[in-house]
């Protein structure tokens, strides 16, 4: 049997797509032009057919008879953010308990020991805003794997050896968070804009898992597991209707509880400046260009998201022209104006290069980020960003799975059912004028935070050529963590 | 999972269908067409008509297990190559570009064999050479038009566009809007007849920065191109697939034409279309477009065969980072006839949380977070190894992942294992064959690699035979065969605090 291990070497970092391209002379022949591209048959799959149950349960069902199996999911609001700041990776350590330590019925072992012999899994997770009860099987096991999700749900019995064994890989986790550099970076920058201990990038440290009871766990499943607040998706190889019945039945009883409560907080974004984290066993600098991002229901959305295919989209976007192909600094490199469900994204501008090069590739991104405001964005960038977003447009729901998750997604942020279709309209009239509009408007040079995590030795030009003052150095000190050594288990005693 | 071994992203596919009629063998063999051109090539179009689009996989037998001496990272190189454009994508006027770009490479040369002299190098000429080498690539820059091929491909809804380039092979693949099937035979068959080595220079830049991101400011990265160096004497599978950077930093355009040439013959490839597609209209396209390329010789195989290993190999990493430690042993090729059976202890050892590892390394003794078993590292074609991997919890050492697995093969090796392991591990691999067959990307990749290495795509079907005949005695046989200590080679990384001013990253210290 063929298994690939992919020791990849990827050709890009693919983010998104579109060009900054000179347009050819005649003299050079251009035979792709010639190639008819008929029109392509027409293609709308069913919407999930929605059930709202007296309680407040969403149940979108999508049926899939490709293939013999059913997948299916539970989400509840409530994730991460919504944890005591004293206590944080208590969701994190309540996914994991909550399935190791199984049912009344049967213990985590003996459910994993069960569902592996069938070859289907039942899985539970937390999120920054969510957590969920997932299932996959074949169709003839729907039965009996239904019911342990559903068990699950109904009937956890959360175990102490199960929430030691959790806080002891939390623990492993927290220890090895700044052993690659990359990692460093991503967390710290979302910490410049978001701050240290906003509920978006707060770290779970030795302390705050420790901090964490069995009892804790019981409470945030009892508060969370309330039918108004819970969505149910299944996808697959099964009858809607009679699929509809199974889940009055299992579900119809539960009593409604409280909403759960919209999120909140600040948003100030970054305190400008450099920022800074010596790595010595590196060769290459990871650079992040961070500022406040948006929502999704932001009007001005679609216009950024055309804005961002130019900028940082992919192969063909200024970013990627300029930094990895024009100079040859960066194998990765890419970024945009982010934008979040129910809470604001980030901007950032991201590539790794090498430690020598340092200041140039940081120059070059700040350039470039400049330049959305400077140079003005032609109607052909317009053009190749709008081809890239509409002709590719199918990929957001060529499967059932993709229909079923994107109606999900929708419901659980409280969106119109037709956003996609809205967002395909809206791109298509975005024009040039729009794009200068929103980059006056969103993008600010002087709001910005540059974080670099890199091998100072080996930079040459200093950080303070980049003339955005001295650098502040960053603390990633690992609260309470144990010199590596056989001194004994920090994780949980 | 807080962390994960990045080497190790295995696909897990084998076996077949346990029910769905519509998605065996014989359901595949109505649906699936293949054709061998006769410039050697061999076409496969799959028909699942779920959605209009179709995704497709290019496989080209030669991998960086095929660089020749001197230049690792050559198939590598190439691949970035293969994103540069053709004689009419990429650029405003080739015939005058093709001139410019000779020169760019009589220009580096001449400065390379400066630069290379080991006695009598003349600084001054050196720098006057680089400067000629980068008017020469000025002047052939002015005729490029960055970024064309991918920039056509993407605004006709391309996604998923790349490349990847492992020891055994090298690959394309994207999808595209089924409409765009004819788009596609031309840009696809074009690169791979007429690839032009445009911005050569920079893009080695890129893969350099490729190795640092990958390899030298990685602590796995780092440990496992160790580890593979050790591992192997003779055999390429020691080097590291992007190359050596002395190497990798001195390839020529010239030197990856020649690779080109060598390799990406029709007979030497297979492409493979799965989606929204009739094999009666797309096989004429194909050919049209496919059957022009130049046909060449097939590439004689390689010769080299790792000897027996005589001792165990080891290398102790001291780094400030947290530990980690790794151990493989060699084994045969895919083609020998226990394949499956290494595929039954990988699956024994590593799947999931009734895994053995898993229970004993990570539940029960707690001295690992994260623990597994696998086959076929780093690549499938030659013989390569069954490794082990671990990552210490906090307060544990390499040693004790070492004398942790080395109790679970002694099991292995002296205990059957349970008839509930054995069928589980039958179960999972005809389930996830099946799961495998939803989607266009998954089917079109299986099907090109199958046809490739076995020389018939059915064989992805036909693997559950052997899975299916695997019993607990030939785990035992194949155990002891294998897992020997003269067969070993590990790598470890220990903890070891940053020398000079300290370092943030070091922690406070001391809550013990």
């Amino acid at each position: 049997m063929i298994r690939k291990i992919r020791h990849s070497h990827l050709a890009a970092m693919l983010f998104v797509p579109l060009a900054v391209v000179a347009q050819a002379p005649a003299q050079q022949a251009q035979p792709w032009k010639q190639i008819p591209i008929p029109p392509l048959r027409s293609f709308h799959p069913e919407p999930p057919k929605r059930i709202v149950l007296k309680n407040g349960l969403v149940i979108l069902l999508e049926e899939d008879h490709e293939l013999p199996f059913i997948n299916g999911f539970i989400e509840m609001r409530g994730g991460s953010r919504d944890e005591p700041a004293a206590k944080t990776g208590l969701v994190s350590l309540y996914s994991d308990a909550w399935r190791t330590s199984g049912t009344a019925k049967e213990n985590g072992d003996q459910l994993d020991d069960l569902l592996e012999a069938k070859a289907a899994k039942v899985e539970t997770g937390g999120d920054v805003d969510s957590t969920s009860v997932s299932w996959s099987c074949l169709t003839k096991d729907e039965d009996q794997v239904f019911g342990i999700a559903v068990d699950l749900l109904e009937h956890p019995v959360f175990r102490q050896e199960k929430l030691m064994l959790a806080k002891q890989q939390a623990a492993a986790g927290i220890v090895r968070r700044n052993d690659d550099a990359g990692e460093i970076a991503a967390r710290e920058a979302a910490k410049l804009v978001y701050g240290p201990n906003s509920p978006y990038t707060r770290q779970a440290e030795l302390s705050t898992i420790k901090a964490v009871t069995l009892d804790d766990l019981k409470q945030w499943h009892d508060k969370t597991i309330v039918p108004n607040n819970m969505i149910i998706g299944i996808a697959g190889d099964f009858d809607a209707a009679a699929m509809e019945k199974t889940l009055r039945d299992a579900f119809e009883g539960l009593p409604r509880g409280n909403n759960w409560p919209k999120p909140a907080g600040e948003f100030p974004g970054p305190k400008p400046g450099v920022y800074f984290v010596d790595k010595s066993d590196v060769n290459q600098s990871n650079v992040y260009i961070v500022g406040m991002g948006t929502l999704r229901n932001n009007p001005d959305y679609f216009a950024l998201s055309v804005m961002n295919e130019i900028f940082g989209g992919g192969f063909g976007s200024r970013l990627f022209q300029d930094v990895r192909t024009k100079q040859g600094l960066a194998y990765a490199v890419g970024g945009g104006y982010g934008a979040s469900y129910d809470h604001p994204g980030m901007f950032h501008v991201v590539a790794a290069t090498k430690s020598a090069s340092t200041v140039k590739a940081t120059q070059a991104m700040l350039s470039q980020i400049g330049e959305l405001k400077t140079k003005p964005f032609t109607e052909d960038e317009l053009k190749r960003a709008k081809d890239q977003v509409l002709n590719s447009f199918i990929f957001n729901y060529d499967s059932k799975d993709k229909v079923l998750a994107e109606a999900a997604r929708l419901e659980f942020y409280g969106y119109p059912t037709d956003f996609l279709d809205k967002y395909h309209d809206s791109v298509e009239h975005v024009t040039v004028a729009d794009l200068e509009r929103v980059a006056k408007k969103y993008i600010d040079p002087s709001k910005l935070a540059v974080l670099v995590v890199g091998n100072q030795q080996e930079f040459g030009t200093p950080l303070t050529e980049l003339g955005l003052g001295a650098p502040h150095p960053v603390d990633i000190t690992i609260p309470g963590a144990p010199q590596q050594g056989p001194e004994g288990n920090q994780g949980e005693q | 999972m807080r962390f994960s071994f990045a080497v190790c992203s295995i696909a897990l596919l084998c076996g077949f269908a346990l029910a769905a009629q519509a998605q065996d063998l014989s359901s595949f063999e109505k649906r699936v067409t293949t054709k061998v051109l006769p410039n050697g090539l061999t076409l496969i179009v799959c028909e699942r008509p779920e959605a209009p689009v179709f995704s497709y996989f290019t496989i080209v037998d030669a991998g960086d297990a095929n660089d020749p001496g001197g230049q690792s990272g050559i198939a590598h190189m190439f691949e970035h190559l293969a994103f540069k454009g053709t004689k009419d994508i990429g650029t405003t006027d080739y015939a005058a570009e093709k001139v410019a770009l000779d020169k760019v490479e009589e220009a580096y040369a001449a400065y390379d064999t400066e630069y290379r002299k080991r006695v009598g190098r003349d600084e001054q000429k050196l720098k006057t050479l680089h400067a000629a080498f980068e008017q020469a690539q000025g002047e052939a820059q002015k005729f490029v038009i960055p970024n064309q091929f991918t920039e056509i491909a993407e605004s006709n809804g391309a996604t998923g566009l790349n490349a990847q380039t492992s020891l055994d092979d090298t690959q394309y693949y994207w999808s595209m809007p089924s409409n765009r099937l004819q788009l596609w035979a031309y840009m696809e068959s074009d690169r791979i007849a007429n690839p032009v080595p445009r911005e050569f220079y920079k893009e080695r830049d890129v893969v350099m920065e490729e190795r640092r991101m990958r390899t030298d400011s990685n602590p796995i990265g780092k440990m496992v191109e160790q580890f593979l160096a050790a591992a192997y004497v003779a055999h390429p599978y020691h080097r590291p697939g992007v190359g050596w950077m002395s190497e990798l930093s001195q390839i020529t355009a010239t030197e990856a034409a020649a690779f080109h040439q060598k390799y990406y013959v029709p007979a030497n490839m297979v492409i493979a279309v799965a989606g929204d597609v009739k094999a009666e209209e797309t096989m004429p396209v194909l050919e049209k477009y496919f059957g022009a390329i130049p046909a060449g010789p097939k590439p004689e195989e390689m010769s080299t065969i790792e000897p027996p290993q005589v001792a165990e190999k080891s290398v102790v990493l001291k780094a400030a980072t947290q530990p980690l430690y790794i151990e493989g042993y060699h084994k045969p090729d895919y083609r020998d006839p226990d394949d499956a059976v290494y595929d039954a202890i990988q699956d024994i050892f590593s799947n999931g949380r009734t895994s053995r590892l898993y229970r004993s390394l990570v539940r029960d003794q707690q001295v690992a977070a994260e623990a597994e078993g696998f086959s076929g590292f780093p690549d499938v074609k030659y013989p390569g190894l069954f490794a082990f991997f671990a990552a210490p919890n906090p307060g544990h050492t390499p040693e004790e992942m070492r004398t942790a697995i080395h109790k679970e093969i002694d099991k292995l090796k002296t205990t059957d294992v349970t008839d509930d392991e054995l069928a589980m591990f039958k179960t999972r691999a005809r389930a996830d064959l099946l799961r495998g067959l939803g989607d266009n990307q998954g089917l079109a990749e299986q099907l090109a690699i199958y046809q490739l290495r076995y020389g018939d795509w059915r064989e992805l079907f036909n693997q559950l035979k052997k899975i299916d005949a695997v019993t607990k005695a030939d785990i035992r046989r194949v155990a002891n065969k294998t897992f020997v200590e003269t067969n070993r080679t590990y790598a470890m990384v220990e903890f070891q605090p940053p020398a000079g001013p300290p370092a943030q990253q070091q922690s406070q210290g001391g809550a013990q």
